[in-house]
């Protein structure tokens, strides 16, 4: 049992450091940041890891991806959370991808992996229904087979970043006979498909990223069906532990609370900086304190991977955990911005109404209470932890 | 990175089970526990003889040269069994200290006795006032002639009925708080002028007060008024060793409780199957994971003296502390009638995990050293850096 870092690890560590200089730059971190051009940003982001070579360090190698050691993956992580630049957006890179390289064909793998390496596609999932959340088998989008083509008609919503979107992938109900889990197909559906229409979705973020999609009629190529027509639900599923694993986002959490540390260094209360009073104190080290150990609960998860075994039990907290942390720092921050917090920021510029972070901490908060329902809302973690983990 | 045991460390795991499950049943423990001082003096010679004793000492004195990983893997398989034999009090506080301060005479005949099951030790470092701050020290020593003589009084002295030998805490110099001033002293427990009152704490283990009145010591461990820079070192890795201990306990515990809910029936169905009961046991298995995942972070840390070290031991501490009433909580709560009575080992579990909550400091005392080392300027400045390089 060690975590010494070798001398390839503090090698590698250096090289990530060296790329992340060079292409993480101010210029690329303020288009992410602007809402009007986050698209365009976070692909230009994306170009520059694929021409690197890591867009997907996750995937096989013959696809495009990385050898990796846990250790790499793990030094990747804190060395580009700690830079403040964000991981791929997931929906196409580790969510499609990964049950396109475990159930698509090899005419589905070459059509469309090469094109979410380049950030050619922008994919979004359409699981959510407005009658199926946290209960997602309920689901009732219908596909009905029509010759090579599958009919759909239904609604997805909750669905984040259709707007950008040119692909969905969606799962569509082909069958009402049997067990709800059953009857369940998974589909690849383009977007710009006669039919389809996207509707946003006011949030109290103040942020567009939802959505609700509609599908009337729209016709899909039975070729783009992953997999068996009725097995859906195993792929999904398949799927569901790896979005839980990144929903954590332990890497992004250590240092939005580093930097809620040295913005509350900087608040001063009756003479006196927040760090020094006891009760903030106590709060910023309860979160802390969990914090340093869901980033070991994360390695060691990620070892046991590596060894070629199940991630043990203890993964199944990493969402819970994670997105409960995620929160307290959101809840922490807008504590930190006092008055400023309540100021409505629209497109003033922040420092204006006082606080150059104020802006940022609103909309993470309000943005940040989605975390602890989608993906499976926590209370559904731990029916699930409870049903799988400790055999209740 | 790897969180694996060695082979050597799995077979000491696989030793150490096989001797709970033989001789720590229920009523076996209570029977040993009934015993003067507390243990099984017959226990404690099977321990020698396995080896247990020598883990942590170095080779040159006949042992086996362990380090953090394999006083963790030891003590979290006493936790589970809820051992009662004075390990921590004899090998790794008083044993630990003579290893790290005696002169090179007192180890090599001191130490081989420990190993070799002979000797009972303890360490005497709390006083009335002192509370959590280990350095706040009235007992006094002075020199007379060649002699150190002592005065004061320690409490809570764990084996402190058994042991044959103390290790004692004096002031030497300086004001009662101070780090600096502090002498450790080698005491015969037989000498003149010391008397001791024993008493049981509640998880069964003996505990004394002492009180010295003008008793010569037998040696100095380290040097004169330098006796914290001794003790913190084997403080700390005490601390991890009973975090450790918790961690088996807490295993244990939330099985048993697993276990009881999935058996006991209620309204005609078992008891695990409400929501309400199976949402608070992923709560206990949810912070018994994290007191694991700090344990080992906190034990890597320790066995490279790596930057984490102190932080991560902190964070361990507390956790510790929290977890443990959470889960001794619980655990007496699904057990509902059952749970308060002495007829399951649950409430014994529950208090050998509030005695580590207060042994070397609770979770707020820690809580608060953590704050104060994280939120300095310097280690947030140092940290910040270590990211950026």
């Amino acid at each position: 049992m060690h975590t010494r870092l070798s001398e390839e690890d503090l090698a590698f560590q250096a090289e990530v450091r060296e790329f992340l200089g060079e292409a993480w730059t101010s210029e690329l971190a303020a288009t992410c940041g602007n809402k009007a051009t986050m698209k365009e940003g976070h692909e230009e982001w994306q170009r520059r890891l694929y021409k690197k070579g890591w867009m997907a360090p996750h995937w096989p190698v013959e696809h495009g991806g990385t050898d990796w050691t846990v250790t790499q993956s793990f030094i990747y992580n804190q060395e580009r959370a700690s830079a403040g630049a964000p991981e791929a957006i997931p929906f196409g890179v580790t969510m499609v991808a990964s049950v396109i390289i475990a159930y698509g064909n090899d005419e589905q793998k070459a059509k469309f992996l090469p094109r979410i390496l380049k950030s050619e596609d922008w994919w979004c999932q359409g699981y959510s229904e407005p009658g199926a959340g946290s209960d997602l088998a309920s689901l009732k989008t219908r596909a009905d087979l029509d010759g090579d083509e599958y009919v759909i008609n239904g609604s997805k919503i909750w669905t984040t970043y259709a707007q950008h979107a040119n692909w969905i992938f969606c799962l569509v109900r082909t069958d009402n006979s049997g067990r709800k889990q059953e009857g369940i197909t998974f589909l690849l559906i383009d977007m710009k498909s006669p039919g389809v229409t996207v509707r946003p979705i006011d949030t109290i973020d103040s942020f567009h990223h939802l959505n609700e999609v509609h599908f009337d009629n729209v016709r899909v190529p039975v070729a783009n069906r992953i997999g068996e027509e009725g097995k859906g639900w195993t792929y999904a599923k398949s799927l569901l532990v790896q979005e839980r694993l990144s929903i954590a986002e332990v890497a992004d959490s250590k240092r939005g609370l580093a930097r809620l540390r040295e913005e509350a260094r900087e608040e001063v209360n009756g003479g006196r900086s927040l760090l020094d009073d006891p009760l903030f104190a106590k709060r910023l080290t309860d979160i802390e304190i969990e914090l340093m150990a869901l980033e070991f609960t994360e390695l060691r998860a990620l070892a046991s991977i590596a060894e070629g075994k199940e991630p043990g039990p203890e993964s199944s907290l990493l969402k819970l955990q994670g997105t409960e942390i995620q929160q307290a720092i959101q809840e922490l921050r807008m504590d930190v911005a006092a008055y400023y917090s309540g100021t409505f920021q629209g497109d003033l510029s922040a420092q204006a109404l006082g606080h150059d972070y104020a802006g940022a901490a609103q909309q993470s908060y309000f943005r940040g209470r989605a975390s602890s329902i989608y993906g499976g809302s926590n209370e559904v973690q731990k029916n699930i932890t409870a049903k799988y983990v400790l055999g209740l | 990175m790897n969180f694996s045991l060695s082979e050597e460390q799995n077979q000491i795991r696989d030793s150490i089970a096989r001797f709970v499950q033989e001789n720590y049943a229920f009523d076996q423990r209570n029977a040993v526990v009934a015993q003067e001082h507390g243990f099984s003096a017959q226990h404690w010679q099977q321990f020698a003889e396995l080896g247990w004793l020598s883990i942590p000492f170095a080779e040159e004195h006949d042992g086996f040269g362990g380090g953090p990983v394999d006083t963790m893997v030891l003590m979290q398989e006493f936790g589970r069994g809820l051992v009662a034999e004075p390990y921590p009090a004899t090998v790794l506080l008083f044993g630990g200290l003579l290893q790290e301060g005696a002169s090179e005479a007192i180890k090599g005949e001191y130490i081989p006795k420990i190993i070799a099951g002979e000797l009972q030790g303890a360490f005497a470092y709390l006083e009335r006032q002192s509370r959590y701050v280990m350095t706040d020290i009235a007992t006094t020593a002075a020199k007379q002639g060649n002699d150190w003589v002592l005065n004061g009084e320690k409490t809570v002295v764990l084996n402190g009925g058994a042991a044959s030998k103390l290790i004692v805490a004096a002031r030497t110099a300086g004001e009662q708080a101070d780090e600096s001033g502090i002498t450790l002293f080698l005491v015969d427990a037989a000498s003149d002028g010391i008397e001791r009152t024993t008493y049981r704490m509640t998880d069964g283990q003996e505990a004394a007060n002492i009180t010295f009145n003008n008793v010569s010591a037998e040696a100095v461990i380290g040097s004169e008024g330098e006796g914290s820079t001794v003790m913190t070192p084997v403080v700390d890795a005490a601390k991890l060793a009973v975090c450790a201990n918790a961690l088996g306990a807490m295993e244990s515990l939330n099985a048993q409780t697993l276990e009881y809910c999935k058996t006991r029936e209620q309204f005609g169905v078992a008891i695990g199957s409400f929501q309400a009961l199976q949402h608070r046991m992923v709560d206990t298995f949810s912070a018994c994971e994290n007191v694991k995942s700090l344990l080992y972070r906190a034990v890597c840390a320790a066995q490279d003296n790596g930057e984490d070290a102190l932080r991560s031991l902190l964070a361990l501490k507390v956790m510790v502390g929290r977890a443990g009433k959470l889960i001794g909580g619980e655990a007496i709560q699904l057990h509902g009638g059952m749970g308060m009575t002495n007829e399951l080992s649950v409430g014994f579990y529950v208090k050998r995990l509030m005695i580590i909550n207060t042994l070397f400091g609770d979770a707020d005392y820690h809580q608060q050293l953590f704050a104060k080392l994280v939120n300095a300027p310097a280690e947030a400045a140092s940290a910040a850096k270590a990211e950026a390089a």
